[in-house]
């Protein structure tokens, strides 16, 4: 499977997530965010970090940026899209995913593991998860809290479009397990046609026992599915 | 303008320094020429007061590549990799404007190791603040943590260890300091040395503003009532923009480009430019028109002055301007060539084609003053604490006192606004003795801690120095690592107090004696004088950064509990010494007497023997004892696991306030699993290390034999509340 991670200047999980895909054996490359062109790609990653230095709006200037059109234009064919964190934040910023990210309720930049539950099993991203189960995930930003008119949450759940929830170690979504304020605890959402996912938590920080867990790993092994 | 001895007052010279520079220059300086001399012979960049006393460090072993002198230190961890780092201080700005000061403070010692040619691959810190309940100390410390995290998230480094402490001592005079850690290729370092003639000069990166216009004269002063003014010498921090500059540089070190490269730190062009210059024993002339201007009408003095943040100064290699300049382009950074070296030995500078000052590179370097200030030696304070002539306590609540302390609590809120994670190599994050960090693609590590003890160094300088380069060493031992070096902070008050003169002497005469019996050197580092306001200056507080080597990552070791039933082991012998304690601190508020002694044959044995056990692979946890004594660190490595643990009441030591809260030095605890105790026994008694067994893990109670039993979730609980109310 060929994958394409963007760099945006101010990216700084590019190279993990190209080391977790690298070593899931996707066939990866790099792509500057001044390119014009992206190479034929099945997954397109939009990483996490701080694109543009984000002194703007997080995730406004990328959205903005001369590479995005090509990945808006993939991602319309129906090209594999995953945004982590920054990459969530962008995605929100090019329309292909609706909602928002607030700052964090508690004001500041939060980097802990959190427990994530998966609500939807059946999509090209999860679907070596089981229903339900619960993750232990890395999550580090300060704009993960999730917004969204009611319309569109209805929209969410009714086409079960919720990937995951923030949860407690026995899988309850209430507000102790929520750690920046999102509403209903969401921590990644699709698109419409299941093609576009993106979450706040770092699943490429979750692919080594060393390191962390192992808990990112299916996230990949299901994209090759 | 004729230079007045007010203007020479305000440049923060002495009129006796003002006559050796119309010496040096046999005429009168014009304004940028003083402002030039200032900015170099300041105490922050000339080292004039402490150098006499810095030249005493050990600094050399088989495992230094570099020692103190350049950007920062570099030492050999086997294979072709290298490591390189040091620590510096941010005080000054930070208590002026916490969050700037703080995140530049990162900005400045990341940009010291990537000039190096390494990819930093950690931060640590090391930050003291005032008594909790001064109005200041809140907003404080919320702005330097946010600093310190706004610049390492942002730029992508993990910060991954540090220490956060308070004291009254603090309360006018924060200290900030900041170390940073980089991973290059022993083959591939740079250095500041220019080489050659005619040599093109190169300004990358950031745009030059009127930001940090005398900030290092600034840092070379007391503070004072009117410390708020200064706040426009305070930098501006961009960690977006030291992301590009970071990777452009790293890109073009990639072939053989650059002959020398120096960061634009304190004193800006004007530091960066004489270093280079005076290393290579060559001159420079740098034409001021072209550097690139954040604003309108600079002149050459606000040029040469400004710290702004995110430059850097490279000298290239003839015809390799257009391809280097390519990869600045790629990253959208100027990079202008704005003079070049000449035989000249004189630091030449044009404005408008006109010759706008000139000074002999010597006169600013090698020829700046250096002090050999008078110091008095520090007199034991022979008193001891006698427990009988005190209230009676009882144990549980003078642990819970300890735990439930600023100093002693822990620090998850503080930490959990540190990405610690980025990178993926991030092993062991903060919270345990020392982080650990894994070189990327190898399997192999490296473990670091920065640690300090202003207590003991002010209550007896000599001994403390040593203590804090053995508590340091003791920190990398748990995880397993054998300690190779150090970087050192050196935070004191104003050196023309001779009693602050004689702390600093002898702290260091006591770093000296430890580093050297331990061949652990220091290989960089950084002094920061004048900490204090209105001449009451602040405790002496060295920070020690080591950085350890574990050979070969396997599991990697902590000091939390690892199953119930164990046997826990005490090595070191407690004599239950109580001067100087956290418990007659925290209870009594009482802080006389002499700290513990340093043996540092036993640091050495005993640290060296439980390295030997971690490498056969018998220690599930280790813990080293300091601050709070055995029952609080056995009480960090219950709450940091879960898992409780039942001691012994000891059979000699009859005292057991004594017993339990002494701060006897070269102790660990630790766990191992009860079918090795003969083993682990064996390997101790034949190498003569002193050891007890103190009882053993057990779930869910921390207990001490008839005396105490606490259940871990409530220990867990008042070791957490105190952030939640402040």
């Amino acid at each position: 499977m060929k994958s394409s991670v963007i760099v945006f200047p101010g990216s700084n999980c590019d190279r993990d997530i190209a080391v977790a895909l690298e070593k899931m054996q996707f066939k990866n490359q790099m792509v500057w965010h001044k390119d014009t062109k992206l190479p034929k790609s099945d997954l397109i990653v939009v990483p996490g970090g701080f694109s543009y230095g984000d002194y703007l709006r997080s995730g406004a200037i990328a959205g903005k940026s001369l590479i995005i059109d090509e990945v808006i234009k993939a991602a319309n064919s129906g090209c594999l899209v995953l945004g982590i964190c920054n990459g969530f934040q962008i995605l929100t910023e090019t329309g292909l995913l609706k909602g928002t990210l607030l700052r964090n309720k508690n004001l500041k930049f939060i980097n802990k593991d959190v427990q994530i539950k998966v609500l939807n099993n059946e999509t090209k991203f999860t679907n070596k998860y089981k229903k339900d189960q619960i993750l232990k995930i890395n999550i580090a930003h300060n704009e993960g809290n999730f917004f969204t008119d009611t319309k569109h949450l209805d929209e969410l759940k009714k086409e079960n479009l919720i990937a995951f929830k923030y949860c407690d170690e026995n899988g309850n979504g209430n507000q102790e397990a929520n750690p920046n304020g999102s509403l209903e605890n969401i921590a990644g959402i699709l698109n419409d046609k299941k093609n576009i996912l993106g979450m706040m938590p770092h699943p490429e920080r979750m692919v080594d026992d060393i390191i962390s867990n192992k808990d990112g790993i299916n996230l990949f092994s299901s994209l090759l599915n | 303008m004729k230079i007045t001895d007010q203007i020479v007052d305000k440049h923060g010279l002495k009129p006796e320094e003002y006559q050796s520079i119309k010496k040096l220059l046999k005429r009168e300086p014009n304004l940028l020429e003083l402002g030039i001399f200032s900015a170099m012979w300041n105490e922050h960049c000339s080292y004039k007061s402490s150098r006499i006393h810095l030249k005493k460090l050990p600094t050399k072993g088989k495992q230094v590549i570099q020692g103190p002198g350049e950007n920062a230190g570099v030492i050999d961890i086997g294979d072709d990799d290298a490591i390189v780092f040091k620590i510096e201080s941010h005080n000054h700005p930070s208590y002026i404007e916490p969050y700037q000061g703080a995140a530049t403070g990162v900005g400045g010692i990341l940009r010291d190791v990537f000039t190096m040619g390494a990819r930093p691959i950690a931060l640590l810190n090391s930050i003291h603040f005032g008594d909790p309940k001064h109005p200041k100390t809140k907003s404080l410390l919320n702005g330097v943590v946010s600093g310190i995290g706004g610049y390492g998230n942002c730029i992508g480094i993990p910060t991954v260890a540090g220490e956060t402490k308070f004291n009254e001592t603090y309360n006018e005079n924060i200290l900030v300091n900041a170390m940073a850690v980089g991973h290059a290729k022993k083959n591939k370092i740079f250095y500041s040395k220019a080489k050659g003639l005619n040599k093109s000069v190169v300004y990358v990166g950031s745009k030059t503003g009127r930001d940090g216009i005398h900030g290092a004269s600034m840092a070379s002063a007391e503070f004072d009532e009117n410390s708020e003014e200064k706040k426009p010498t305070v930098q501006v921090g961009d960690p977006f923009t030291e992301k590009l500059l970071m990777e452009a540089c790293l890109e073009l070190m990639k072939d053989n480009s650059i002959i020398s490269i120096q960061d634009m730190g304190a004193a800006g062009l004007t530091s960066s430019s004489v270093e280079m210059a005076s290393k290579g024993s060559l001159g420079l002339e740098l034409e001021l028109d072209k550097v690139p201007c954040r604003e309108d009408n600079m002149t050459p003095y606000e040029m040469m002055l400004s710290e702004s943040q995110e430059r850097m100064l490279i000298i290239l290699e003839d015809g390799k301007e257009k391809k280097a300049k390519k990869i600045f382009d790629k990253w959208d950074l100027d990079f202008v060539v704005i003079g070049k070296t000449t035989n000249t030995n004189k630091l030449s500078l044009k404005f408008n084609n006109k010759v706008v000052g000139e000074i002999p590179i010597e006169a600013l370097a090698s020829k700046a003053p250096i002090y050999s200030r008078k110091w008095i030696k520090k007199k034991p304070r022979k008193n001891t604490i006698e427990l009988k002539n005190l209230k009676k306590i009882k144990i549980e609540d003078a642990l819970i006192k300890i735990l439930s302390s600023p100093n002693h609590s822990n620090k998850t809120w503080i930490t959990n606004q540190y990405d610690q994670m980025v990178m993926c190599d991030t092993v062991q994050r903060s919270g345990s003795d020392a982080a650990i960090i894994r070189i990327h693609n190898k399997d192999k590590a490296i473990a670091v801690s920065v640690d300090s003890s202003a207590n003991y160094c002010k209550s007896y300088p000599l001994t403390g120095g040593k203590q804090i380069v053995c508590e340091n060493w003791r920190n990398l031992i748990t995880v397993g690592a054998k300690p190779l070096a150090i970087t050192n902070c050196l935070n004191f008050g104003n050196p023309e107090n001779q009693e602050v003169m004689g702390e600093f002497a002898e702290c260091l005469e006591g770093i000296k004696q430890a580093c050297e019996f331990l061949n652990y050197p220091v290989v960089s580092g950084n002094v920061s004088f004048y900490n204090g306001t209105n001449k009451k200056n602040i405790y002496p507080t060295p920070v020690i950064g080591g950085v350890g080597l574990i050979k070969k990552l396997s599991k990697p070791l902590n000091h939390s509990f690892k199953e119930a039933n164990s046997s826990l082991l005490l090595i070191g012998k407690t004599f239950g010494h109580l001067e100087q304690s956290c418990f007659l601190k925290e209870n009594y508020s009482i802080d006389e007497g002499m700290p513990p002694e340093i043996n540092l044959l036993n640091e050495k044995n005993n640290g060296e023997n439980l390295l030997k056990l971690i490498d056969k692979n018998l220690i599930l946890s280790s813990h080293d004892v300091s601050s709070g004594g055995l029952i609080t660190a056995l009480s960090e490595m219950s709450i940091a696991s879960g898992y409780g643990a039942k001691i012994f009441k000891p059979k000699k030591l009859t005292n057991l306030i004594k017993y339990l809260f002494g701060e006897d030095q070269a102790r660990y605890i630790i766990e191992i699993k009860k079918n090795n105790s003969t083993k682990v026994e064996k390997i101790l008694k034949d190498n003569d290390i002193y050891y007890e067994n103190i009882g053993y893990t057990q779930r869910n109670f921390f207990e001490i034999e008839s005396e105490l039993k606490i259940n871990v979730k409530d220990l867990f609980k008042i070791n957490n509340e105190w952030y939640n109310t402040y």
